[in-house]
């Protein structure tokens, strides 16, 4: 079969050319939920396991049979970096930005003990912005945060991060010292 | 599939001392190369067979791995007249050298070569910036890369850095622990004539430079240089008949990798790294422990990643690493110097090979510092390693090799001086 049931979708965010292509079923799929703002993650039919990122086949057993299935975006921040020198051009105005790993509350510690949903984002404000300096400031290992959405194109969104501020937090996140 | 408390014993004996290194060659570290990668990789090919005393026609195979960013064996190979039976030029980054050498090694059992030369050859300053600024940065960002491109997470530094914050998190490791890495590196560099910096830096340079992403300042990141450098591997017999002091490879392991090579954060703790898995394997194949290794090679991408290495390859306790690197041990005159010729911070990032190289140098006792050559032609070492001074370890006879492709990735070679 050569035919595609997608579009590929070109965007640019932040300077930055965002391709997917057509033939990427998986990645189509993941990113339309998140244009309509539903997080969903592929499940494995026979083992019950969620994975991330997307991929072809469970990475526990090995299945190629999954369901996509929502997620709740809820979870503490496991690492983190903060980029003070951006790499693409179009980020320098938001320095210094925050990319999160965040072990997502579901599956957590599961199928061992170290393993986690660890899922990429920045620090974002509640309607998806990079965060400003301040809101950079209160957040570390330990935090919690909640999923939000970065609108690129119509079909196309990417999920983020932002403070969780209805969750218990910590009384003061690991942040790097300064 | 082996677990790593499972190892056969026998496997990896049979190849031990079997093949070695027995010539290296390098072209100038510098930015701004004025020229190609393949007339650098012909260069640093042709001073590591001048180096061994090899002629084209005793070299049959050739390796190189680049990041699409390099030339090809095919056309180095014609340019230096040689006729290949085994060639190939594989992708890959900085856990490529030990994995190359030991594929070397493969290839020449099975029948399909003599002697192989492996390659890498860059214009990480002037072409492809390997920090990811220039051409790297505007790429469309597409497929698996959709998932961490997009955060402005793309550079190597700021890649791995979350393993590096939660080592801190982890074990109390602090910033100014892991600056000794480039404070001894440099001190390393200074007595290295080739390195493209050689000023010595201390630990409050270090954590006052500017940040470039948390944990990393600009001083705790390597430097981009335009350089290719060269290995020549063959049989252990091959090399009575070559020049140098042989570097006979007692093990090898490559590319061993966490569970979930897709994306290695999946499967914690996120602050061990490859070497983890690696290290049994690695001292299985080698026979000996790293308690005997009197030099060694921990790539230094980043500060930390020198430190995490020796720590997961069990050269301290696990979370003590940055005792480890800021106790002296790994300072020329400490107990086990590491990357004596500066390495990838200071002398110029290659991606790996370099630090097979100066461990080739360190074994054969002909560390290339400033130190008077005597009557013989041999460097008469003095064993000052103050400023501008020896760089070679004493009696150097059995050196380690820990390379570096992510903190899910790493290579590992133990060499030991031949007679």
């Amino acid at each position: 079969m050569s035919d595609s049931n997608y579009q590929t979708i070109v965007a640019d965010y932040l300077g930055m050319t965002l391709q997917v292509d057509n033939l990427d079923n998986e990645n189509q799929a993941y990113f339309a939920h998140c244009a309509a703002h539903n997080f969903h993650l592929q499940k494995c039919d026979d083992c019950g396991l969620i994975r991330y990122p997307v991929g072809t086949a469970c990475a526990w057993c090995a299945s190629g049979n999954f369901a996509w299935t929502p997620v709740e975006g809820k979870g503490t921040v496991h690492s983190y970096t903060e980029v003070a020198h951006a790499i693409q051009p179009a980020f320098k105005p938001y320095v210094p930005y925050m990319v999160l790993v965040v072990d997502l509350d579901t599956q957590k510690g599961a199928p061992t003990e170290h393993e986690a949903l660890r899922v990429f984002g920045n620090l974002v404000t509640p309607d998806g912005v990079l965060a400003p300096p301040e809101a950079v400031a209160k957040v570390g290992i330990g935090s919690r945060v909640r999923m939000v959405f970065t609108d690129i194109v119509d079909g196309l969104a990417i999920p983020q991060w932002t403070w969780d501020q209805d969750a218990e937090q910590p009384g003061r996140p690991w942040r790097y010292p300064e | 599939m082996a677990q790593i408390d499972q190892l056969d014993p026998e496997l990896g004996a049979s190849l031990r001392e079997k093949y070695a290194i027995v010539g290296v060659g390098e072209t100038e570290y510098i930015r701004g190369s004025g020229t190609t990668t393949r007339a650098m990789a012909v260069r640093a090919v042709r001073n590591a067979m001048d180096d061994a005393g090899l002629e084209p026609g005793q070299v049959d195979g050739m390796l190189s791995y680049s990041g699409m960013d390099s030339t090809l064996s095919t056309f180095v190979s014609s340019d230096l007249g040689i006729r290949l039976n085994f060639y190939m030029d594989v992708l890959g980054g900085g856990s490529s050298s030990e994995a190359l050498i030991g594929i070397a090694m493969g290839v020449i059992e099975a029948g399909m070569c003599e002697t192989v030369a492996i390659f890498r050859s860059m214009n990480g300053h002037s072409q492809t910036r390997v920090g990811g600024t220039g051409a790297r940065a505007v790429a469309p960002v597409v497929s698996e890369f959709l998932h961490q491109r997009s955060y402005g997470w793309q550079s190597p530094g700021q890649l791995f850095a979350p393993s590096f914050l939660r080592h801190m998190y982890d074990y109390g490791t602090t910033p100014e622990q892991v600056a000794h890495v480039k404070v001894a590196h440099s001190h390393h560099a200074s007595n290295n004539p080739k390195a493209l910096y050689n000023n010595r830096v201390t630990v409050d340079d270090v954590v006052g430079s500017r940040m470039i992403c948390k944990p990393l300042h600009l001083l705790d990141c390597c430097v981009e240089t335009d350089n290719a450098t060269a290995i020549i591997v063959t049989s252990a017999a091959r090399a009575k008949d070559c020049r140098q002091v042989p570097a006979l490879i007692r093990g090898v392991v490559g590319r061993v990798s966490k569970p979930r090579a897709d994306l290695h954060y999946q499967a914690g703790p996120i602050s061990t790294v490859a070497g983890h898995y690696a290290a049994p394997r690695l001292w299985r194949n080698a026979d000996v422990g790293p308690e005997d290794i009197d030099v060694t090679g921990s790539y230094d991408a980043f500060t930390f990643t020198t430190m995490l290495q020796l720590e997961d390859y069990g050269f301290c306790k696990k979370g003590e690493g940055g005792d480890y690197v800021s106790n002296g041990t790994i300072f020329l005159g400490g107990k086990r110097p590491n990357n004596t010729s500066g390495g990838h911070l200071c002398e110029g990032y290659t991606h790996g090979v370099s630090m097979v190289v100066e461990n080739v140098r360190q074994l054969r006792h002909e560390a290339d510092d400033s130190c008077p050559i005597g009557p013989d032609g041999k460097r008469q070492h003095t064993y000052d390693y103050s400023e501008g001074g020896c760089r070679q370890v004493k009696d150097a006879e059995l050196s380690a090799n820990l390379g570096w492709a992510t903190p899910g990735t790493g290579s590992a070679l133990v060499m030991r001086r031949g007679a």
